[in-house]
């Protein structure tokens, strides 16, 4: 009988937005084994590790820790217990170096002042220890987002942890990252330290884990050991059914370029480049995927291309129009739809209803308004429409939007921003943090509009999505683009992570090929 | 009505209840005649026609500063100047009252599209300082207050004083200007037909038209309102304009029901007022009426309270911040809502 280190029982947490993010549930890890945490975006995993670390408080349950039963009120106090996590979203001060990092609350001083010179040494150490490289001078600001990961762990392990969680840590790496990532966490597994890795890629967890627990809809559907079950198995656990991950689609026919983007080029308040001279276009009837690790333009592309953020050099043509100096509603009223990265702080208006919420881009237009009033039984009717066409579950359109799950808030964004009849759509991380599916649902929208003839910029960090949705692909990295493939189906997840990481680079000719004739479509 | 409307009406309920408590709990402590106190603080302004009147007195001006409130508050404005745009808007009309001659009818609306006119312009400034250089609208308002506050005085000083008459006060307001005050023994006037009027006018601007859709959304959530389309910078003129307006509408409109002349020597504080009654509405017109009647009935009765007995009137200040304070607090029963929440949650669904 191997050594239970942790457990916990029977688990039930109610957020205040009335989502039951788990129910009842037991989980149990063994000292020293590396436990894969897997289910769908939304089925409670990083609920149930928020607990763990003391940033949740369950309504039932208890944790036993090496059998003894502990009250985890806060993260100081997981810490002393020697739990340690690294958050899916980074929680690094962006610009202060690695050492002052690692090191924050609990800096070493003389005479008062941080030694700066001791805080080095001290990563550099551990750094060593772990065979975790990085480099303690830099700014974290500066680093990729594999070496700011490194520097969470090791802040991890410098306070103790024996009991290391990582969130999603893959979801953000190339495939070679990755392949780094794993070697250095059966480094510290062979030196003691239990790990509780959350992935929901399969392959990762077959390859990596020891023992797997399943969850899904905030329950736990089961523990196995990694080698007795096969990937079909725990995708079916997972899922509740067996999924098609494949996506049905036809060869497009792209037509006209609809955007134009041309030596565009963007530095931001700290004096970064943060794009460099991008030209591109996307055609009508074709999705562009751009694909690149996280941090290197694409947001400041896409705000810039949408009016969000103001251009300073370069132009973009939207159906023949230069926009630089249009604002947001002209952008839009040229045909442009966007969904954007960050859905609860651009996406909605959460405390609105979900009404509100569907009509927020149109509602001033002629065929709303009689008058000086709005036509409320006109905005009704489409509301209702566009809630039970995009399968929205909710009771009525009245609701609070905040009050949804996540994959339902994001079907609230894309109903409006689908449902206006775009020439252009620019879609940022359509489906991040969503169940399977909403995933499907969203995806198969995606190619209905290519084909209706929307031209659609597509931007994942989910390589995959990237892959399997776009028909020609560019590769950004450090703000520039390095790669442009025409026919997405012809590359390989391998080549484009050295391209992603950029370690490879087209030619200036190849790379331009992205930039078509300037022919517009009207 | 929805749970968490429910929830947050019953938050109010219990924190006027838990202010008003404590208040008598300080009551019972400084007063020798205690019971008596607390008698006319909650009964004083029933007892009689008159003081009843008092209460609905009161509630006009308070109507239109609070309305004046929740439309900038609706948009996340913390503006602070519908105090200075109330007295402003009261120098108006009184300009007009005395300078103009106009049949009755007209005068007194004339007077107070002044009032309106000027109300608005002076919350032009927060306003524009916002929308173009992103100055803090609550600092500069209260700052405004105060400029409002010594031009009014000045402008009344040099142009409408009446040299005899005994105090600082003006000339007499054309008769034909004055709102008439329609129930005996009272001074109800007819500023409260305006007065309710501008709640459903207010109502319909803000749930009813594009620009309150637009001034809803950019207070819940300017950048999604910025993403949608919405030219935040504009909600950010107008919300403040409008509420200006209303203030000085209401600043006029109390001179003209009120006053035979312009007498205030400081402000009169009703500005400061709307800004409780709008937080006790939670910045819903229709409810504002309720608040407006609650807190003038509270004021009254504290008055009441102070001239009969040793219980100084300043009580009510208490039960105020108490009140205020509880509300404004987020956590203040949120145990309760969560357990109401988990209640509600289908955990076996
Ligand atoms: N802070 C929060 N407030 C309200 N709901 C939340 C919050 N965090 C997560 N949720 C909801 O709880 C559910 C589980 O989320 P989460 O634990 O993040 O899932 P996972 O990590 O497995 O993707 C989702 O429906 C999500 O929308
Ligand atoms: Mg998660």
């Amino acid at each position: 009988m191997p050594d239970e280190i942790l457990k916990m029982q029977n688990i039930t947490k109610v957020y205040p937005n009335g989502i039951v993010a788990n129910k009842g549930v037991n989980f149990s890890v063994y000292a020293g084994e590396i436990h894969a945490l897997v289910g769908e975006n939304g089925a409670g995993k990083t609920t149930l590790m928020k607990i763990l670390f003391g940033l949740e408080h369950p309504e039932e349950g208890a944790i036993y820790l090496k059998g003894e039963k502990i009250i985890i009120s806060s993260p100081q106090v997981a810490i002393r217990h020697k739990i340690g996590m690294v958050h899916q979203h980074f929680m690094l001060v962006p610009s202060l170096t690695v050492a002052e990092n690692i090191v924050l609350g609990m800096e070493p001083s003389r005479r008062g002042f941080i030694d700066i010179e001791k805080a080095i040494e001290t990563t550099e150490k551990l750094s060593e220890k772990y065979n975790l490289k990085v480099d303690a001078r830099a700014k974290i600001a500066d680093l990729p987002v594999g070496q700011r990961q490194k520097v969470e762990i090791l802040k991890a392990l410098l306070r103790g942890a024996e009991i290391l969680i990582l969130d999603e840590p893959t979801a953000v790496l190339t495939p070679q990252e990755t392949t780094e990532l794993f070697s250095e966490l059966v480094h510290l597994k062979n030196k003691g330290h239990t790990i509780i890795f959350i992935s929901h890629k399969l392959k990762e967890i077959k390859e990596i884990s020891d023992r797997v627990t399943i969850m899904r809809h905030g329950k736990n559907m089961g523990v196995y050991r990694t080698q007795d079950v096969t990937e079909e198995e725990i995708s079916r656990l997972m899922v509740g059914r067996d999924v098609v991950l494949k996506v049905q689609k036809q060869k497009n026919k792209p037509g006209d370029a609809v955007l134009h983007v041309e030596n565009l080029s963007y530095t931001d308040d700290y004096g970064k480049n943060v794009l460099k001279n991008i030209s591109f276009s996307v055609r009508r009837g074709e999705i562009l995927g751009i694909a690149g690790v996280e941090g290197n333009g694409q947001r400041e592309l896409v705000e810039i291309v949408t009016g969000l953020r103001a251009c300073q050099e370069g132009k973009i043509y939207i159906s023949g129009k230069p926009v630089n100096n249009l604002s947001i509603k002209q952008i839009r009223e040229l045909g442009t739809s966007h969904i954007p990265e960050d859905r609860m702080t651009y996406g909605v208006a959460g405390p609105a209803s979900i009404g509100e919420n569907l009509i927020s881009d149109r509602f001033y237009k002629k065929e709303f308004n009689t008058g000086l009033f709005l036509n409320l039984k006109k905005l009704n009717e489409l509301t209702a429409r566009l809630a039970k066409e995009y399968t929205v579950k909710c009771s009525t359109p009245k609701l609070a939007v905040k009050m949804l799950s996540g994959g339902n808030i994001q079907k609230v964004v894309v109903a409006r921003e689908f449902s206006s009849n775009p020439k252009l759509l620019i879609a940022d991380q359509p489906t991040r943090g969503i169940d399977v599916g909403a995933t499907e649902f969203i995806h198969k929208k995606l190619i209905e509009l290519r084909d209706g003839g929307t031209a659609i910029l597509l931007v994942s960090a989910d390589l995959n999505e990237v892959m399997e949705i776009s028909d020609s692909i560019l590769v950004m990295y450090g703000g520039e683009v390095v790669a442009y493939f025409p026919d997405a189906s012809r590359i390989t997840e391998e080549e484009l992570g050295l391209y992603m990481l950029g370690v490879k680079r087209q030619s200036a000719e190849e790379i331009g090929g992205a930039f078509y004739a300037k022919k517009h479509a009207v | 009505m929805q749970k968490s409307t429910l929830f947050e009406f019953l938050r109010t309920v219990i924190a006027v209840l838990i202010a008003i408590i404590m208040a008598f709990i300080i009551i019972f402590f400084i007063s020798k005649q205690p019971i008596e106190a607390i008698n006319r603080f909650l009964f004083g302004p029933i007892s009689s026609f008159r003081h009843f009147g008092n209460v609905l007195e009161m509630v006009i001006p308070l109507i239109f500063t609070s309305l004046a409130v929740s439309v900038m508050f609706q948009a996340k404005q913390f503006n602070m100047g519908a105090e200075g745009s109330f007295f402003i808007g009261a120098v108006a009309a009184a300009a007009i009252g005395i300078k103009f001659k106009l049949p009755p009818v007209l005068h007194p609306l004339v007077a107070i599209a002044a009032g309106g006119i000027v109300g608005g312009a002076a919350n032009f400034i927060p306003a524009f300082l916002k929308a173009r250089w992103k100055a803090s609208e609550l600092v500069s308002s209260l700052m405004l207050n105060y400029i409002m506050f010594n031009l009014g005085i000045y402008f009344i000083n040099y142009y409408l004083r009446d040299p005899y008459a005994g105090a600082m006060v003006s000339y007499t307001v054309n008769p034909t200007a004055n709102l008439p005050q329609f129930v005996p023994r009272t001074r109800i006037h007819a500023g409260i037909f305006i007065a309710v009027l501008a709640v459903i006018v207010v109502y319909y601007f803000l749930y009813r038209t594009r620009w309150g859709f637009a001034l809803r959304m950019t207070g819940i959530n300017s950048k999604f309102a910025d993403y949608s389309g919405i030219n935040t910078n504009m909600v950010i003129l107008y919300s403040q304009i409008i509420g200006g307006m209303i203030a000085g509408i209401g600043g006029a409109t109390e001179l003209l029901g009120m006053y035979q002349r312009f007498q205030w020597q400081s402000l009169p504080g009703y500005g400061f007022d709307g800004i409780i009654v709008a937080i006790l509405a939670r910045n819903n017109p229709l409810l504002i009426p309720v608040a407006a009647v609650f807190l003038a009935y509270m004021r009254i009765g504290a008055d009441l309270m102070s001239r009969m007995t040793d219980v100084p009137s300043e009580m009510v200040s208490v039960i105020q911040a108490v009140m205020i304070m509880l509300i404004a607090a987020e956590a203040f029963l949120s145990y309760w809502r969560h357990k109401m929440v988990v209640r509600e949650a289908k955990i076996d669904g």
